[in-house]
């Protein structure tokens, strides 16, 4: 990549049929692109992680600490004793191959150990050899294999090539998850000190500072501000930005990206502008300023630790329940993990719409709403005046983001949302959106900038899906509910279907969204003229 | 290299064969394999069964981590997909039928395929589904069937199945429908294994041995019926005296029985320590069993152990000067006063 630009017949030349190889001998080249920067020292010590130290992928020692070997063997052991997941997928998997081709990293680089049943295999293949008879007795027959240095390579450049998306999963016929695969691989490789830089430096300053970013309180604030600045250039009314208020109703917590990078910024501004709309009683936290949590993608245990703030910064609060903005993983957490994690959450009250009285029963316990939900409740109830013509330069597709979609089901309060704020609105192929949604490819702690070769294999089949409706339909917008979307897919489209732009949901309500007492809207929260319908997009004919 | 791994479970089985027509030779062994060895591969197949299930049930599932595979049950008004994202025992008890008799997730199944103009397809592709069921109704079937050998009287629906199954007896003499069905799924199965280059690329020589063990105890099962027309009147009598655990070889049961049952005590035995155990795993499959409302009703980790964590004080101690400057209320005016 780094000397030949990728191309779309590149992706097309791939052929789906391995050669002929014996996967068993462990063989990885770490090129530039593919593979990520281990983590830097002082953040492994932030966290106080085992055998921090610090090393290189590209050497040739990774100076594993002495009894690096026994220390993988009882790590195996000890989540075989507690995760009955991680446990009967080692076992059952029989070899189908249904998985092979529903992984976008398999589909953008045909390497066969992205198939997600081999990606599991680097792993069964030693669980084989020291943990069941037939492995021991029958060794490579038995497909096991020796555990040495270079295998934990392998796995450290494998699954850091897994975004743990979960699509595998939904076409398993044992619903064999390589999520929990790649978690416990990760775990592993933490075990003995190789951990990943864009996982372990977000993490280290959510831990600190409460957010992925490093953002201390005071830029925080001064962040914030100038979002109900952009806000006021936009509406001219200005905006209040709640922080740390003690007796709000409610939390407000979203991903740091929102109040840091563009786009994740326009969603931020629609926000602010709806809660001001609809005089929602809320507020932000600067301890608690983190709604993603990188740990998911390091271990469940840092998981647990920066998903504590959440709960605790409520408490101290005395708020009555949580909305959450819009993000991928940070609602795999909240939705499958917080509860479990951090709960109970019974100082916080049931969640009930103020402005609606809808009680949200699908939240009754863990206590903590989805920004699309409230959203499509308020919409649903009209409580919301909207003008969608104001987003008419927009033809709008929706990319389901994959921890909504597969491990929330979060799939039609977005589009309702769309549907009522955008005149604009086209699906994706259906194999390619709901349930089997392709994932951005840099998900999971993949999406640094070192990685970006794969990040565009990774990315291709959504892109290649994104360009269908571009071409179909005259698409000029992906909506996504997504901060590493937000991230990961503007220089994606930009490489693979230029033209496309990255938004979030909310931004497109905040376009649509007609406030009380607001000027004669000039330009859209981008700061690009209204009425500016029709502009050539531009970059579609690009040679 | 594939050969290798096709062939040595090949031998392995042809070996079991062999070893069959040696003891067959042998007539003091018949005793051990007629009785002692289905007895022994019998409780093997049940203590390994119970073993790897207690196994599993014995490690907790700390986490609520269903694969949600459809809306979820959020506001009343937005129609929620009651398999794909089960909410109720009900439900999920829905789901778990589908997957287990319809195997709905391998029906999704689809093939990624470059069209023109570098455009990615994904095809619909329910061989693998279709032969799959094939195969498991077809095994069901033919042990159900199998129930006359252990039953006296003969449970009524296993005569009505038999009956059934064999409908194509009228053309074709002895021959049951799913002993045709079976072995065409199996060499389909056998077949895309050795040819599709992503299957073969991932196929273990334990992939091969279980198609194998099960291809010739199908055969010899077949070839028994209908070629050599062994006495069943006699595997009948011995079959009920080892249910009974009154065994006795009761008359003379030809060699191609004595394969049949050589190979079937070894694919019992064999059952629990291989793949095969996918049958007991899917009751277990996290992602599958469990309902998607972990945000409705707290999912408890056994093992919830503390984990280090940076409170608000100490986030306060660091931040605590810039805050007041910039007027973010504050819990402690100095450092440690409180």
């Amino acid at each position: 990549m780094a000397d030949k630009k990728l191309t779309p017949e590149d992706i097309a030349g791939i052929k789906y049929s391995p050669a002929e190889r014996d996967w068993m001998d462990p063989t990885v080249e770490f090129k530039k692109g593919t593979y990520v920067y281990s983590a830097p020292l002082k953040d492994q010590q932030m966290l106080q992680l085992p055998n921090p130290r610090q090393w290189n992928p590209l050497d040739e020692d990774w100076k594993l600490p002495e009894n690096w070997k026994q220390i993988i063997l009882e790590a195996m052991k000890d989540r075989m004793d507690k995760f009955r997941s991680w446990k009967l997928f080692l076992d059952i998997c029989v070899r189908c191959g249904a998985c092979a081709d529903k992984c976008h990293f398999f589909i953008g680089s045909g390497d066969p150990k992205n198939m997600p049943v081999m990606r599991a295999e680097l792993l069964r293949s030693v669980y084989r050899k020291y943990f069941t008879a037939g492995g021991k007795v029958f060794g490579r027959l038995g497909g096991a294999r020796e555990l040495d240095e270079k295998v934990i390579k392998e796995w450290y450049y494998y699954f850091y090539q897994c975004t743990e998306c979960r699509r595998c999963s939904v076409y398993c016929p044992y619903g064999i998850d390589t999520c929990e695969i790649t978690m416990m691989g990760r775990e592993l490789l933490n075990a003995v000190g190789c951990s990943n830089e864009w996982v372990v430096s977000p993490a280290s300053n959510c831990f600190r500072t409460g957010n992925h970013l490093g953002v201390p309180p005071h830029a925080m604030k001064q962040s914030l501000e100038s979002a109900a600045d952009d806000v006021f250039a936009v509406t001219g009314i200005r905006v209040d930005v709640p922080i740390n208020r003690k007796g709000a109703e409610i939390l407000f917590v979203t991903p740091s990206a929102d109040y840091f990078a563009t786009p994740a910024w326009y969603t931020l501004m629609g926000y602010l502008m709806l809660f001001h709309e609809i005089g929602l009683d809320y507020t932000f936290s600067t301890y608690a300023s983190e709604g993603g949590n990188f740990g998911l993608f390091h271990s469940a245990d840092i998981a647990k630790s920066l998903n504590s703030k959440i709960y605790a910064e409520a408490k101290r609060l005395g708020v009555k329940w949580i909305l959450g903005g819009e993000c991928g993983h940070m609602w795999r957490v909240m939705h499958q993990y917080m509860d479990t994690f951090n709960g109970t959450a019974d100082f916080l009250e049931q969640p009930v719409s103020p402005l609606t009285g809808a009680r949200f029963e699908n939240a009754a316990s863990t206590r903590m709403v989805h920004i699309c939900e409230f959203t499509a409740d308020l919409i649903h109830n009209h409580k919301l005046k909207l003008d969608p013509s104001r987003n008419n330069k927009w033809k709008v597709t929706f990319h389901d983001s994959c921890n909504p979609a597969r491990s929330m089901g979060l799939l039609d309060e977005p589009r309702y949302i769309i549907n009522n704020t955008c005149n604009y609105f086209y699906e994706m192929p259906e194999n390619t959106i709901r349930e089997r949604t392709f994932c951005c490819g840099g998900g999971a702690g993949l999406g640094s900038d070192e990685n970006m070769e794969m990040r565009l294999r990774g990315g291709y089949p959504r892109a290649n899906a994104v360009k269908y409706v571009q071409e179909k339909h005259g698409v000029n917008v992906l909506a996504c509910i997504c901060a590493i979307d937000k991230a990961v897919f503007p220089p994606l489209l930009e490489y693979w279907v230029p033209g496309v732009e990255t938004a979030g949901v909310h931004e497109l309500v905040g376009n649509a969204l007609i406030m009380q007492g607001e000027k004669t809207r000039e330009t859209d929260l981008r700061g690009d003229p209204l009425n500016n319908v029709g502009k050539n997009e531009g970059g579609t004919n690009v040679v | 290299m594939t050969g290798k791994k096709v062939l040595i479970p090949l031998g392995a089985v042809i070996g079991l064969v062999l070893l069959a027509v040696l003891f067959f030779q042998v007539a003091g062994l018949h005793y051990f394999v007629l009785i002692i060895l289905p007895y022994i591969c019998g409780a093997i197949f049940f203590a390994g069964l119970i073993y790897r299930v207690i196994r599993w049930a014995q490690s907790p599932v700390p986490f609520h981590i269903p694969t949600v595979c459809g809306q979820e049950k959020s506001l009343p008004w937005i129609k929620q997909d009651k398999l794909g994202s089960p909410s109720n025992w009900l439900q999920v008890t829905g789901r778990m039928l589908m997957e287990i008799f319809l195997f709905r997730s391998l029906f999704r199944n689809s093939k990624v395929e470059h069209a023109p103009e570098a455009r990615l397809v994904y095809g619909g592709n329910r061989w693998l589904w279709l032969g799959g069921l094939a195969f498991h109704v077809s095994l069901f079937i033919i042990l159900f069937r199998h129930l006359r050998f252990f039953t006296e009287p003969v449970f009524a629906p296993v005569l009505w199945m038999s009956d059934l199954d064999g409908l194509l007896q009228l053309a074709i003499p002895t021959l049951f429908i799913t002993d045709i069905i079976i072995l065409i799924a199996l060499i389909y199965l056998f077949t895309r294994r050795v040819v599709f280059a992503q299957v073969r690329f991932i196929s273990l020589p334990s992939d091969y041995l279980a198609l194998f063990l099960i291809m010739g105890v199908a055969i010899s099962g077949v070839l028994m019926r209908s070629v050599f027309k062994v006495d069943l009147t006699y595997v009948k009598e011995l079959a009920m005296s080892i249910i009974r655990f009154d065994p006795v070889v009761s008359g003379a049961i030809g060699l191609p029985f004595f394969i049949h049952i050589i190979l079937a005590c070894t694919l019992i035995a064999y059952f629990p320590f291989s793949k095969m155990m996918h049958a007991a795993g899917i009751l277990f499959s996290p992602t599958r069993n469990l309902l998607n409302n972990s945000r409705m009703k707290r999912h408890i980790n056994p093992w919830n152990h503390p984990v280090r964590v940076h409170t608000y004080a100490e986030y306060e101690d660091e931040f605590r000067n810039q805050m007041k400057k910039v007027g973010l209320p504050v819990e402690t005016d100095e450092t440690g006063s409180k």
